[in-house]
């Protein structure tokens, strides 16, 4: 539109409301707090009611005696609005605009993207070869009223290019392209369409996208930036794209999937999306602080991704421009308040098995369950053996301190189950005399079992610091006469603090060597103390028919390693061997070994049962298989991917307004979850609303903003910039759309669809519209620079994963798996220097996780990979929409010397080389095909084979710098193919890589 | 309209009807290197968005010393007597209530007074007060202006970095130095306008965030670059094995020559503008390399900064600040990560001084004498100061009072301003806060901080958001 020409009708909408917002709101505007003279120009009944002196700033219809005219027409810098102190001023065009339309009756109409879309008929216009479908028709008769005329279509080799790198983000081959070239079929188009839209790159190319708006990263973001990864969310986006997923299943799923009924791993995962915000674990920080700016970036990042508006800027103050309160700002805020999360410290992760995990797992507890049955069940078989089993147990009996006596003078108690407790004084050393009665008859070995007591230091049994304890030696008595010692073992010998013992151990042959080998040696248990432990030895002749015996216990460590609680038992058993580890039975066991068998009760019998089941050998193969089950199921658990979900509390924190967004002020009002008051609609629900409500009320038919965002977003995706921008605010700051009809129209086709986004894509990239030439008469682009009316497609640089991925594609290095964690490539020494708590470096990854699309590069949020940061990838700290699209030349660095592209050229120049040809024209040809898609003219040809002939003169003169060239990055070079011309032809693969052309998409 | 292309155009169709013939040259200019360099592009140079400045400007460049981690004012700029005869005594209810804190949570009531760790002196003619650790900024007394009342609104390290930048707290706003790029252009064709520092030690390393010199929602043009001392000084700048200058230059040339062939059918100002940021790379190779390498500096140079080349240390980024500052950068910032003393404030504060101090009194000395004291300005300080309470033998992070100082073009020298109160917690008298530090740091520079807008979200940004004082007592 000419700035000098005014409309016929002025419209509220596009023509008045941005000027009034801009330079008018501040002060005259939705911020109760603000306003100036009492005046708000926000609505039709507060401009025109009359002001304190009688004034009124519009009447309707009346140009002399409105006040707004007459202020901003003013030569009087007292009188004049904006005033100058605002930096504020109106060009003459807004000045004869506000003008006409007050004389035209100051009609007000509600903000557009507040207003339900507005269903139009479809205009009835045609142009052959640009009408494909409707949105071509909004377009065409918006083209005619402008003046323009369609640009005519783009030639099939930039048709499959743009639409490859539009759907997919990768390049076409040159087999792709000709056989695009070749189709003679009139759906030649709809058929490359359709195949790129259901291919598995389509999910990737989307995901990026939605990644940036809801600032996906695998590090906290704050201070110490710890690694905190997510990417089974990543894989979740990419599969919902290409899944098609409709939108408001999307959606759902992201705010609510934890409340689902029946709810799948899947959507517990989208869930995730509400703990995708920044947080921190910096020592200091109060959790009530942190806890306050996780809400209000949540609020600013839903009511971004979703509705497109500046919600956030309700922080701290009702909205300047937009109807938004500071109480919706916390009221959105609240449907988040459930959120179980840490608000200063590490995220608590949930592991989320995949389907064919948990079946996994299932069949295993199935196969546990069947293996406990057996080992649960008694037969006959069983029942014999175990008759014949305890024939074979030792039994041992306990023997009764009679006289208990210590050399240096340490107390020692007979207790009730006939153990000595020490107490008392503590000497360095110590020797016990026990005299002890219930000896078995014919007793062949003897056992010291020492025991824990809560009176000790470290609960014992010994009364050293540690607990600990040493008897050196331990002699018999029967009578007058020595009960000779043999077979020493024990339960547990101590290795700990070995290396001056002889034995170089604790152990219990130590304990009846005579002290051959030092008195100060002996048997020990450090360091498993706390509990029993026994020391069992055998006698070399069987006792005859006496009852007691005398026990010298020598304790000649030193350090006060004495014994604090101990007992002593005899057996006379008879098997060959009786050792420490092999021969003493659970004590109830024993006791019932004790009842003759036909006096034991059911229970007793039971027990007994069950004991034998657990060491049978008859089933020792069962308990075999049943230790691997649980350790495969153990391992199976430990190997689920974990996530951060959303988990809801049953008590949701308490939110208050925070008075200029002060979290130390707790003066504000108490609110409960709630949609912005201006913009309810329907029935609330009942009780308090939850996140599911907000899901609703978002993809709810009613809500005007979700699907005009989103089909705008679409669009800008196809055509470099919306119907309506910025594309992250409809709000009255925003420009209106220039093509509102058709942004409607768009609107409600999604919605009516289903939310189907495919269907909304295709439609888009199908359209006349999109297939023009990006090539304009200059006249065109002067005319309209912003390509407002699309009357040609736009050209722009690639996106910064897309020029990774569109190098390692052209080379052959794309490895193309879809999904999965993150992955480090090739990335400067030292970038992560900085960071700290802890320190960490970055290691570059091997093999093929070096060439997987730059999507999947691990996202550090305060270091991210330079490569990516250089073209404009969003660090993802907050939501990103709209990428700013720079040309600078940390750009041009990247791409000269990255080792990355260093390493891509090395390897296209290996294709260029074995499968361009013999002479530099076939093979700058084939590169050209590879790379650029197009046929090379002579000019550049020329060049070209000028410079690959004199940089193979030079890397044949001096081949140690082709190697070193050659070196470059982690894939070895071709060995078969001279290393001078692979040098030489790698000059000419970074020319290309380097070309603008290469990173742009046209 | 977008901002952003909207300059973009703007820049590029300039650039685009300046520049050479260079499609005309061609083929034989390749092979002939002198012809070649006849032809080769001019630089894009960003102009700045002020056409005109808002005022008659003082400074031309402005370097930042930053003390990460949080100095504290207590052992550096303000002496208070008064804390030191409290020493071990409980600092009073009525100061501490309800005010926020960080690490002596939950410690309330047990919060004792820590007195001055080291002894203060008076320096110059001006007789300022600074701590005895500092003899080498004491010897330029009278050349700075002392800000005794500063006030912050974080007191986490990251977010009060990112206000000291910004002018706010939340993530993605562009920095303070990006804003004066943005606003003024740079003056520089061969580095960047904006140059980032950063050495370590004295104390626990702070993080520092890649976010603190970030173009936020700014084109990233505008971003700060930061130039290391070990590894390539620039990210990505040294050439591939076996390409040397000659060989990366031809790929360079005919990169360029073909996007210009390119261009004669398109005349699309992006490839001009393509053309031109690839020239400034290729000259970032040869004179960023030149400028890190301070070996060749005479030995009383190195000497009065204390500097050892290739070392890394704050002494040696001071004497590179001085080279960039002789180059043209516009904003030139320098973090020393040691500052965060928890514990031990009195050893640490020793250490730390020692590795900052000289380097600090030589710059000003150093640009007095290449003559661009005049059209200088520093900023020394940290993103906080430290609680006049003790946490153990150290200082908490404190918000409510701390000090810095300027020195350079249109301050006046051997002043202070502000003060806190007799114990160093609450800024008192004439209180500042950051937003007044970037409405005095622009005003210098001849912006009107309420002038110097972007668009975003439907808002006009401001790096002072919507506040901001100039400080008009420290200026001549």
């Amino acid at each position: 539109m000419a700035a000098e020409v005014l409309p016929d009708k002025v419209d509220y909408n596009r023509d008045i409301k941005p000027v009034l917002s801009d330079n008018c709101y501040a002060c005259h505007g939705p911020d109760a707090k603000q306003v100036k003279g009492g005046l708000r120009l926000d609505s039709y009944e507060a401009a025109t009611r009359e002001l304190k002196g009688g004034l009124r700033a519009i009447v309707p219809k009346d140009v002399e005696e409105s006040e707004l005219v007459y202020r901003i027409h003013s030569d009087d810098a007292d009188e004049r609005m904006p005033p100058t102190e605002s930096n504020k001023s109106l060009t003459a065009r807004e000045k004869a605009l506000l003008k006409k339309w007050v004389a035209q009756g100051a009609e007000y109409a509600k903000h557009w993207s507040y207003v339900a879309p507005n269903k139009t008929s479809v205009p009835e216009v045609e142009q052959k070869g640009f009408t494909h479908n409707h949105i071509d028709r909004f377009i065409l008769k918006a083209l005619k009223a402008e003046g323009f005329e369609p640009n005519a279509e783009a030639d099939r080799r930039t048709l499959i290019r743009r639409l490859s790198f539009d759907l997919t983000g990768l390049p076409p081959t040159w087999t792709e392209v000709q056989a695009f070239v070749n189709d003679k079929s009139p759906k030649a188009y709809e058929k490359l369409v359709d195949r790129l839209v259901a291919s598995k790159h389509y999910g990737e190319r989307m995901a990026v996208y939605w990644l940036d708006m809801v600032r996906y990263a695998d590090t906290i973001g704050y201070h110490s930036d710890n690694h905190e990864t997510k990417p089974l969310y990543r894989d979740y986006v990419i599969n919902a794209f290409n899944d098609n997923k409709p939108y408001d299943v999307f959606t759902r799923e992201q705010l609510a999937g934890d409340l689902l009924k029946n709810r799948t791993q899947s959507q517990l995962i989208a869930s995730g999306y509400n703990r995708l915000n920044m947080n921190t674990r910096e020592g200091g920080s109060q959790p009530k602080e942190y806890t306050a700016k996780y809400l209000a970036d949540r609020v600013r990042n839903t009511s971004t991704v979703w509705m497109a508006s500046t919600l956030g800027c309700s922080e701290c103050h009702d909205h300047k421009f937009d109807p938004f309160t500071s109480k919706d700002f916390y009221s959105f805020g609240a449907f988040f308040a459930d959120l179980q999360e840490t608000p200063v410290g590490g995220q608590k992760f949930t592991p989320v098995p995949s389907m064919a995990q948990e079946a996994q797992l299932e069949e295993l507890k199935e196969r546990q369950k069947g293996i406990e049955k057996i080992l649960n069940t008694q037969t006959p078989e069983l029942d014999k053996a175990l008759v014949k089993w305890e024939k074979n147990q030792v039994v041992w009996q306990v023997l009764q301190p009679v006289k208990a006596e210590s050399l240096n003078g340490t107390q020692l108690k007979m207790q009730k189950d006939h153990s000595v407790l020490a107490s008392g004084k503590t000497p360095d050393k110590d020797t016990y005399t026990l005299t002890l009665k219930n000896v078995p008859e014919g007793a062949r070995a003897f056992r010291i079992e020492v025991l824990p007591d809560n009176s000790l230091p470290k609960k014992g049994p010994g009364r050293a610091g540690n607990g600990n304890f040493v008897i050196t030696e331990v002699l018999a008595k029967s009578g007058d006469k020595g009960i000779a010692l043999q077979n020493a073992t024990a339960s547990f010998e101590q290795t700990h603090a070995g290396d001056k013992n002889p034995y170089k151990k604790w152990n219990a042959t130590s304990a009846i060597d005579g002290d051959i080998k030092g008195a100060e040696f002996g048997w020990a248990v450090l360091p498993q103390i706390g509990k029993p432990q026994r020391l069992v030895f055998e006698v070399k002749e069987p006792l005859g028919g006496k009852n007691e015996v005398t026990f010298v216990l020598k304790q000649n460590h030193g350090t006060k390693h004495t014994l604090g609680r101990f007992q002593v038992y005899a057996t006379a058993h008879s098997s060959s061997k009786i050792t420490a580890q092999g021969s003493v039975l659970p004590p109830n066991i024993s006791s019932i070994i004790a009842i003759e068998s036909d006096k034991r009760n059911a229970q007793q019998k039971n027990v007994l049962a069950a004991h034998y089941r657990s060491i049978a050998p008859e089933l020792s193969q069962a308990r075999k298989v049943l230790g691997e089950v649980k350790s495969q199921i153990d391992g199976k658990q430990k190997s689920f991917p974990t996530t951060l979900i959303s988990t809801s509390m049953a008590k949701p924190r308490m939110v208050r307004v925070l008075p200029r967004g002060n979290w130390l002020d707790d003066s504000g009002q108490e609110v409960k979850p709630a949609v912005p008051d201006f913009l309810q609609f329907g029935k609330a629900p009942e009780g308090r609303a939850s996140r599911m409500d907000l899901a609703d009320w978002i993809v709810s038919r009613d809500n005007p903003l979700t699907a005009r965002v989103l089909v705008n977003r679409l669009w800008a995706m196809f055509h470099g910039r919306g119907l309506a921008t910025p594309l992250d605010d409809f709000g009255s700051q925003g420009a209106p759309p220039t093509h509102p009809e058709l942004l409607d129209w768009l609107a409600i086709e999604f919605m009516e669809s289903g939310w189907d986004i495919k269907h909304m894509v295709k439609l888009m990239v199908n359209s006349g519209t999109y297939r023009q030439t990006s090539v304009s008469d200059q006249k065109i682009v002067d005319k309209d620079p912003y390509n407002l009316w699309l009357a040609r497609q736009g050209r722009w640089r690639l996106e910064a994963e897309m020029v990774r991925d569109n190098a390692l594609a052209v080379s052959g290095l794309l490895v193309k798996n879809i999904g999965g964690g993150s992955v480090k490539p090739y990335q400067p020494a030292g970038y992560w220097a900085h960071l700290n708590f802890p320190k960490r470096s970055w290691k570059a990854d091997a093999g093929d996780a070096l060439y997987r699309r730059g999507l999947y590069t691990y996202w550090c949020r305060t270091f991210l990979h330079p490569s990516l940061a250089a073209f404009d990838a969003p660090s993802r700290e907050e939501c990103t929409v709209e990428r700013v699209r720079s040309n600078t030349p940390q750009q041009a660095l990247v791409l000269l010397n990255d080792p990355t592209y260093v390493e891509t050229a090395r390897i296209f120049a290996e294709r260029i080389v074995s499968e361009g040809g013999k002479d530099d024209k076939s093979r700058i040809t084939f590169a050209y095909h590879e790379a650029l898609h197009r046929v090379p003219q002579s000019r550049e040809l020329e060049l070209l084979s000028a410079l690959v002939g004199k940089h193979l003169k030079q890397y044949q003169a001096d081949t140690s710098a082709a190697e070193a060239l050659l070196k470059t990055g982690a894939k070895p070079a071709n060995g078969k193919l001279d290393k001078a011309e692979l040098a030489a032809w790698t000059s000419i693969a970074r020319v290309i890589l380097n070309l603008h052309e290469n990173i742009t998409r046209n | 309209m977008n901002n952003i292309q909207l300059f973009n155009t703007d820049v590029s169709r300039r650039a685009f009807l300046g520049q050479s013939g260079l499609g005309a040259l061609g083929l034989a200019s390749l092979l002939n290197p002198a012809l070649m360099a006849a032809g080769r592009p001019q630089i894009d140079k960003w102009p700045g968005v002020i056409k005109q400045l808002h005022h008659k400007p003082k400074i031309k460049r402005v370097i930042h010393l930053c003390m990460a981690g949080g100095a504290s004012h207590l052992e550096t700029l303000d002496f208070k007597p008064k804390l030191r005869e409290m020493d071990g005594k409980p600092m009073p209810k009525s100061i501490t209530e309800g005010q926020p804190i960080a690490q002596l949570q939950g410690k309330r009531n047990a919060l004792k007074c820590l007195g001055p760790q080291h002894d203060f002196e008076k320096f110059g003619k001006s007789g300022q007060h600074i701590c005895k650790l500092f003899p080498h900024i004491g010897s330029v007394a009278d050349d700075i202006a002392i800000i005794r009342s500063m006030t912050t609104d974080a007191i986490n390290h990251d977010p009060a970095h990112t206000l000291m930048n910004t002018g706010t707290t939340i993530s993605g706003r562009p920095s303070m130095g990006s804003w004066m790029l943005y606003g003024l252009g740079a003056e520089t064709e061969n580095l960047p306008g904006y140059c980032v520092l950063i050495s370590r030690g004295g104390g626990q390393d702070q993080p520092v965030a890649a976010r603190q010199w970030h173009a936020g929602f700014l084109p990233s043009r505008f971003q700060g670059v930061q130039l290391r001392s070990k590894g390539d000084p620039v990210l990505y700048v040294k050439r591939p094995g076996g390409v040397d200058v000659d060989r990366q230059r031809d790929v360079v040339d005919a990169v360029q020559q073909l996007n210009q062939l390119q261009n004669t059918t398109l005349q699309d100002p992006e490839i001009t503008t393509r053309i031109s940021q690839y020239e400034m790379a290729f000259r970032m190779q040869m004179s960023v390399p030149e400028l890190v390498d301070i070996s060749k500096e005479p030995k009383e140079v190195l000497d009065l900064y204390g500097a050892k080349p290739g070392d890394g240390s704050f002494a040696s980024n001071c004497l590179l600040a001085r080279r960039l500052a002789e180059r043209g950068v516009r904003f030139i910032q320098l973090y020393h990560r040691g500052w965060d003393h928890h514990g031990n404030v009195k050893g640490a504060m020793q250490t730390t001084s020692k590795l900052v101090d000289q380097g600090c009194g030589a710059l000003i000395k150093d640009l007095k004498r290449s003559g661009l004291w005049e059209d200088t300005l520093i900023l020394w300080g940290a993103e906080f100061g430290r609680t006049p309470m003790a946490q153990g033998s150290g200082r908490d992070h404190h918000i409510k009072g701390f000090s810095v100082w300027f020195a350079g073009g249109g301050i006046k020298g051997g002043t202070s301003y502000g003060n806190t109160d007799e114990l160093g917690y609450n800024a008192v008298e004439n209180v500042v806060h950051v937003n007044d530090l970037h409405a005095t740091i622009l005003h210098l520079m001849g912006i009107d901080h309420e002038k110097l807008t972007y668009r975003f979200q439907g808002r006009d940004f401001r790096l002072t958001d919507v506040h901001g004082k100039v400080i008009k007592p420290i200026l001549t």
